[in-house]
This record gives C-alpha cells, sequence and structure tokens, in this order.
C-alpha cells in the first residue's frame, strides 16, 4: 500500500521530537504494566506516505500519541480514551469495500486496493476542530472525495451524498448504549463533497490509519466540526434530498446539517467562541485560542454558502 | 467491629483514602510535568486533553462522595454501627473539597480566568448555572459542619439546614446528566443511588409517622 514520495512526517516533526517519542515508546513497552494503555492501540500500522499539498496548514501538528489516543468514536466508547483501547481489538473486514450508489449513472463496490489507485496520496495537514471546543493539527494522508465520487457519475437529481460507517454489533457498542443511532450516518451537499478541501483518508502521520482514527478509510472536512468527518466509511449514496445525520438526529437543536465551524453560533450548551489546542502546554494551561470562521478556510469554502443563513442553518 | 470503627487511627485511614483520588491525580500531573521537563512532550496519562480529564475526574468524585455521605446513615442504622456517624463530617467535607477543586480547575485551567466567558458561562449554560448552584449550596454546609455551629444553632436548626445536602446532590446529578452528550449511562447510575438513598430517609419518615398515627 505504501507509495513513493518525497515527504516524511520526518519533514513535519522536527527530529529531536520523533526521537524521544521512540525513546518513550522503548521505554514505555519495555515499562509494561505500569501505566498501561495510552499506547496500546498502536503498532500495526503500515507506512504510507502521501506528497506536499498547498491545502497544508504551517501550523505545527499535534504529537502522534494525542490524536491517536483521544478520539470521538462512539462505536469503541463514549469516553474520548476509550477508543484507543477498545478498537484496536477490531479486526478491520478484509477485502474492505465501499458500495457507492444511489443517484448515479454507474454504481460501483470498489475494494481499498482499487480505491488507494484512483488518485496520487498527497499529505494534507488540516487543522481540526470539534464540535466540543478542542481543536488538533493533523498530517493527513489522501486525496480529494472528488477522485472517489467522479468514479460513479453523479446524474443531475443528485443534491447530497450520504456515508454511513460500517458497524458490527459484536464489537461495537449498542446504540442504546451510545446514544445515538448506528450504523453512523453523515452527510454533505455535492457540492461540498466535491470541493477539493474535502479529504478521503486513509492514513497519518505517514502511517495507515489505526483503527480508532477511522481505519481503514475516513472523510475530513477541515471547515466543519468533527463529527462531519465520518469514519471507517463502507457505504455512499447519493441522494436528492438532505440525508438523516446522525448527531442532528439524536439533537437537532444542538447540531445541524451544515456544523461548520463557527465561533458566532455557540452550541446551546458551550461556547464556539475558543477552543483548547491539545498537545501543548503544561496539563494544557494556557492553549485557549479564538475559534476562526470555518475554522480558518474561509478563503477557500465561503462561496459555498453565499446568501445562506448561516445561525439558522448551523 | 465498633471497636474498629471507634478508633481515632481508623479515621485517620478514612481520611487518608478520600485523598486519594486526589494523590492520584498529582501522581499523574507528577508524571506529565516530568516528561515535559525531559522534552518528551505529553505522554498521555491525563489523556490527550488533561483540562477535560482533571475536570472531569474532580466533578466524579465530588459526586462519588456526596453519594456516600448521604449512605452514611442508611448505613449506619442498617448495619446497627452507631459510629459510623463519626464518619460523616469529614466525607461530606472531602465532597465540598473535590466540588472546589472542579470549579478551580474550569475556572483557572480551561477558561484562563476570563470572567466575562466565565459569567456567561454560568448565565447561559443550564448545566453550568445548576451546578454552581450545587455548590453554592454545600458551602453554608461546609461552614457549618463543626461541633461549635451545632451548639450555636441548636440541633433541630442545624439538621433541617443540613437537609440542604439532600438538593446539593440532586443538582449534582442532574448537572452530569445535562453535561453529557448522548451516553446518559453514568448519570443515570448515580441518579439512581441517590433515588435509593433519599427514598430510604421517605420510608424510614413514613414508617415514623405510621407508629405515631397507630398509637
Amino acid at each position: 500500500m505504501s507509495r513513493l514520495s518525497d515527504l516524511r512526517y520526518s519533514d513535519v516533526t522536527p527530529q529531536s521530537i520523533y526521537v524521544n517519542r521512540r525513546r518513550f515508546l522503548a521505554t514505555a513497552a519495555a515499562a509494561a504494566g505500569a501505566i498501561a494503555g495510552p499506547f496500546s492501540g498502536q503498532g500495526r500500522a503500515a507506512a504510507l506516505t502521501g506528497a506536499k499539498s498547498a491545502f497544508s496548514t504551517t501550523e505545527k501538528p499535534t504529537p502522534q500519541q494525542v490524536i491517536t489516543s483521544y478520539n470521538n468514536y462512539y462505536e469503541f466508547g463514549t469516553g474520548k480514551d476509550e477508543p484507543v483501547r477498545n478498537a484496536p481489538k477490531w479486526k478491520v473486514p478484509a477485502p474492505w469495500t465501499v458500495q457507492i450508489g444511489g443517484a448515479v449513472a454507474k454504481p460501483k463496490t470498489l475494494d481499498l486496493d482499487a480505491i488507494l489507485k484512483l488518485a496520487p496520496l498527497e499529505e494534507r495537514i488540516y487543522r481540526h476542530r470539534c464540535v466540543e471546543g478542542w481543536s488538533i493539527v493533523v498530517p493527513w494522508i489522501g486525496f480529494s472525495l472528488s477522485a472517489l465520487l467522479k468514479q460513479v457519475e453523479p446524474t443531475a437529481k443528485a443534491k447530497y451524498v450520504a456515508f454511513e460507517t460500517y458497524y458490527d454489533p459484536k464489537a461495537m457498542l449498542s446504540a442504546r448504549e451510545a446514544g445515538i443511532p448506528f450504523p453512523y450516518k453523515e452527510g454533505l451537499r455535492v457540492d461540498e463533497a466535491m470541493h477539493p478541501l474535502t479529504l478521503l483518508s486513509m492514513g497519518l502521520y505517514g502511517e495507515t490509519l489505526p483503527n480508532q482514527n477511522g481505519a481503514p478509510l475516513r472523510l475530513v472536512i477541515p471547515w466543519k466540526y468533527g463529527f462531519k468527518s465520518i469514519k471507517s466509511i463502507n457505504k455512499i449514496t447519493f441522494t436528492e434530498k438532505q440525508p438523516d445525520t446522525a448527531w442532528a438526529t439524536y439533537a437537532p437543536n444542538e447540531y445541524g446539517f451544515y456544523s461548520n465551524v463557527n465561533p458566532k453560533r455557540d452550541h446551546p450548551r458551550w461556547s464556539q467562541a475558543s477552543e483548547n489546542r491539545l498537545g501543548e502546554g503544561f496539563l494544557g494551561k494556557g492553549t485557549r485560542r479564538p475559534t476562526e470562521m470555518f475554522n480558518g478556510y474561509a478563503a477557500q469554502v465561503a462561496g459555498l454558502y453565499n446568501g445562506m443563513d448561516l445561525m439558522r442553518n448551523y | 467491629m465498633p471497636k474498629i470503627l471507634a478508633s481515632k487511627w481508623t479515621k485517620a485511614a478514612v481520611f487518608l483514602v478520600c485523598l486519594a483520588p486526589a494523590g492520584y491525580l498529582l501522581a499523574l500531573g507528577g508524571l506529565e510535568y516530568r516528561a515535559q521537563v525531559q522534552g518528551i512532550g505529553q505522554p498521555g496519562n491525563l489523556t490527550g486533553d488533561p483540562i477535560k480529564y482533571i475536570t472531569h475526574f474532580t466533578g466524579d468524585w465530588t459526586l462519588r462522595f456526596l453519594l456516600l455521605t448521604l449512605a452514611v446513615t442508611p448505613l449506619r442504622k442498617l448495619l446497627n454501627q452507631p459510629q459510623l456517624a463519626r464518619y460523616r463530617r469529614m466525607i461530606g467535607l472531602y465532597a465540598f473539597f473535590y466540588g472546589c477543586v472542579h470549579l478551580m480547575i474550569w475556572m483557572g485551567l480551561d477558561k484562563e480566568f476570563a470572567g466575562a466567558e466565565l459569567w456567561k458561562d454560568i448565565l447561559e449554560r443550564w448545566y453550568i448555572t445548576v451546578g454552581m448552584a450545587s455548590l453554592l449550596g454545600m458551602l453554608p454546609l461546609a461552614v457549618t459542619s463543626t461541633a461549635g455551629w451545632i451548639r450555636r444553632m441548636g440541633f433541630v436548626k442545624w439538621q433541617r439546614l443540613h437537609r440542604l445536602v439532600y438538593g446539593c446532590a440532586a443538582l449534582g446529578v442532574i448537572h452530569y446528566y445535562l453535561l453529557v452528550k448522548s451516553d446518559i449511562r453514568l448519570p443515570l447510575l448515580y441518579g439512581a443511588i441517590l433515588a435509593v438513598l433519599l427514598s430510604y430517609r421517605f420510608a424510614v419518615r413514613r414508617r415514623k409517622a405510621g407508629a405515631v398515627a397507630a398509637r
């Protein structure tokens, strides 16, 4: 699965940090049993690299161990430290297939290997803002989702795209336990889905995605709150009507279909004006920063919402 | 058993056990600090979001100690161990202690003492309003927890005031229920335990009232 490339994660992470990280990982492995946990989900990843992208931010990527040990993946536990413990036990079905249909001329079911051949892999360093008020910077590996969606030739009827996460009731929480409907569903307008920033990601930090981050492939929509970036996708459907999405179904007054990052539009239970950047500062002290409209991607995406009232269409 | 419960050493031991969660948190913080000094960055002992972890950890223990305080009287009566009453004040004060740490972490570490934003949150966010009310309600109880205050107020009045703890515990559970996103299992568990502890008191009262009426 790996590709030749001129950019490795050593290019974006200072050597001292990753050397230290490796030393720490080695120590941690040696001292197994002392404090088990944070990294138990790592170790099965394969190398996966991509070419530098003009879409990348110059901000410093969040340490890998934070990105891979602090996840919202409700199927594997509703606490953010749970997926790193539970998800690695899940065996990703092989071959992984993605069924693409609905309002399209050529419905297709593609497996992961075929998808990986559709476009050259890129490394895109994106800001990622969670609706809960924290943010990270992630060096994703992948390519624009449009490369995949073009394969099925959407018809004129296709206005929206619905996505679904693989659901295995034996390995995952029940909808009742998690409190939200499963299989997890998300959706985008077709123009949002086809936007070059919308990324289909198969890796991060130069490696394939860990299970807790949405292996083997997921969306990354950097100008929307994190829950829009659906994980472990196995079904994509083009639709005429706006599809149901998990969180908006659960609490429509709290989560909308669009869920664009918007510092002016507070969540009913917390402010969205600022965020804590994870992985910085002792105990996270002094990491609060103002949140930017469209998470700082307004120049690229504001045009998609011309004339729309974003306070109502949240 | 009564002898052990009456011992001052047992009381000292319980004091230390109640301090253990705080000690555990400090130890994790120490590990993080050492890692920081050594330039390793965050090893993740407090998860990727230490502020949230510490906030939830101290909030959890506030609720647990509140429920434990309310469990003392039923246990004392059901097990017929009057000496258990000696521990109630200490456990209650620990609830207040963890609650105060919880509040300080939120105000200082999370919101960085941004006055305007704090006020906005307290007034606009229901779960914060309710949590603040719960902690504020515990303040007079903590202040009047000494033997001196019981004497000054008279036991009947003092006891009436201290029934405020039922409300504080209920508000604490509601605070938790309101803030979780969708997985309500733990708040419901705390709520169920609280319901059992309060129904016990209700049942005892009814039985007493019944006994009086039957006379």
